[in-house]
Order: C-alpha cells, then structure tokens, then sequence
C-alpha cells in the first residue's frame, strides 16, 4: 500500500450526515454565534435570511464530527501505520447557501494532496477537500483542510 | 433588515474604513468547555484528556480548532457584530492554528480592516475583507484569520 493508496487520492468518501434541528441551532448559536438569525425564530424571518439558520461554524464542526467518525483505510503497507496529528489551518471555506432548521447535511471529504514538510522530517502535509451539500443535493459548505500526518 | 426601522446600529459600512482596527476583548478559556465542545464535534484525545494532551505534540489538553473559531466568533459578536449592519459572511479565506489553545489560555486580539468597496450589484451594501488575529496570555498568536463581511450602508440601513 502507497501512501496515495492509503489517504485515497482523489476518491469521494461520503461521511454521513448531521441533522441540524432548532434547538441543536439555538443551542450552538447562544454559546458562540448568537446572531438574531442563528437564535430566535421570529427574529430569524425578518433577517437577510428570512428564517432560522445554522452558524456557519456549527455546519463546519459537523463536519469535523462525521469526519472523525468515519475511518481511514487499514495501513497495510511497510512500516508503522501513519499516525494523524493536527492541523495548521484551512483555505477557502464557503458558505454557499444557509442551513436551515430541519434540514440534513451530507458531509464528504476527498484527500487532494500531500508533500513531505521540509521543517518538520518524518511528516507529510495531507490537504483534504471537505464538502457538505443538503436535501436538495445543493452545496452548502466546502473548505480544503490541511493535516499533518506521521509517517515515518 | 426588511424596510422596518429597526434600532440603528453602531457600525454601518462607512465606519469600517481601512486600516481601522477593533478591539476584540477577552475570553478565559477552560478545561469544561474545552472537553464539552470537542465531545460533541471533534473528539480526539488532546482534546477530551488532560493526559492524553500533554501527550500529544501540542502538549496540553487543547482546544478543537474549530471550538477557537468559535470562541473567536462570540468575540467578535460581542465586540461589534451585533451591533453593526452585517448581512453575513459568504465564508473565510484562511484560518491558521497557529499554535495550541490551552485549558487556562487567556485569550485576546482584534480586527482590522485590509479593505472596504461597495457592491457592484447590490447598492446597499459594502463588502469589507478583514484580517482577526487572537493571541493567549504570553503574546503568541493562536489564530489569524482572514474573510469579508457585508455590511449594509448607514442610509440603507432605515
């Protein structure tokens, strides 16, 4: 197994889906977002949006959830298995349309790349697509992620 | 937002001039929320486990990424958001975790304007791009953030 076997370059894995109820919302938004649309109903329908909507963080940690809960492949290939760690940041994060209360988003991600770091030897750089689209099949949110991941 | 006069807010598209820079307050954070948040969202071991993180190699049980962009966005709530015209943000250009967020970090920062033009399609309203930057208790930035916001125009705003 190559490293490109193990991340599946290009390959679409489906993540499952997060379903973003009022109260899950609200919830979320007092805490950190408390804009008048992401925490009152009635607020929400004379807003930009014209109703309850998620905080675009809370569509992005969704994402994060489903990603962690959905495996990578087996190593199968010489030496240690690589080994996760964390992340430097991401790029191009877009909040293509609002989530709605009620709706589901089904979140994917695709590896893209990965190069070896020049600062950190033994390390690659692995940039994922991260993807979630809704009911309709609409995009919602997309972002690239980058991850630092052991590997040798 | 909808022709009703609302309460008029502080901040309309006018004020946020380039190079204007906001003060973007504090936040303690600690251990609970740090664990709390990232159970539900980003569940590995630096961030649900005191051992577990200073384990790991950001060597202290830390923040989800994901939790600092939202503690980020409450500050920014509270120190201006809310009482601007924002009409909200069409996403983010770059996040960067620039180093660990601990259980105990003392957080603070602000936002700066890079620049400001009005909508080509939209007349009413003024597109600003920023730049956030958040730092802990020792002068180290944790985040720098960069993403525009739309902003309604002071006499679109009644």
């Amino acid at each position: 197994m190559t490293l490109d076997e193990f991340f599946e370059i290009g390959v679409v894995t489906p993540l499952g889906t997060h379903l973003f109820d009022a109260e899950g919302i609200k919830a979320f938004a007092r805490k950190y977002d408390p804009q008048p649309f992401h925490i009152d109903e009635e607020a929400a329908k004379n807003s930009v949006f014209g109703g309850l909507c998620a905080s675009g963080w809370q569509t992005a940690s969704a994402w994060m959830k489903r990603n962690l809960a959905t495996p990578m492949k087996v190593w199968t290939g010489e030496g240690p298995a690589p080994v996760f760690g964390p992340s430097p940041g991401i790029t191009n994060l877009k909040w293509l349309k609002p989530v709605y209360a009620g709706e589901t988003v089904s979140y994917s991600r695709t590896a893209l790349s990965h190069r070896p770091m020049s600062s950190r030897p033994g390390w690659q750089l692995l940039t994922v697509r991260a993807e979630g689209v809704d009911s309709t099949g609409a995009k919602v949110i997309e972002f690239d992620s980058a991850v630092l991941v052991k590997v040798e | 937002m909808t022709g009703k006069a609302v309460t008029r807010k502080t901040w309309a598209f006018e004020d946020l001039t380039v190079g204007r820079s906001i003060d973007l307050g504090h936040k303690d954070v600690t251990a609970e929320e740090i664990v709390e948040f990232a159970a539900e969202y980003d569940p590995q071991p630096m961030h649900l486990d005191e051992e577990a993180g200073r384990a790991s190699i950001l060597g202290g049980l830390s923040a989800s990424g994901w939790h600092t962009c939202s503690m980020y966005m409450r500050l920014l709530c509270d120190a201006f958001l809310l009482d601007s015209t924002s009409q909200g943000a069409p996403g983010i250009d770059q996040i960067k975790w620039k180093r660990p967020v601990l259980a105990g970090d003392r957080l603070g920062g602000s936002i700066t304007v890079l620049a400001a033009r009005e909508s080509k399609s939209r007349p009413a309203i003024g597109i600003v791009s920023f730049r956030s930057e958040l730092f802990n208790q020792r002068g180290d930035a944790v985040l720098e953030l960069d993403n525009s916001i739309m902003f309604l125009k002071r006499e679109a705003q009644a």
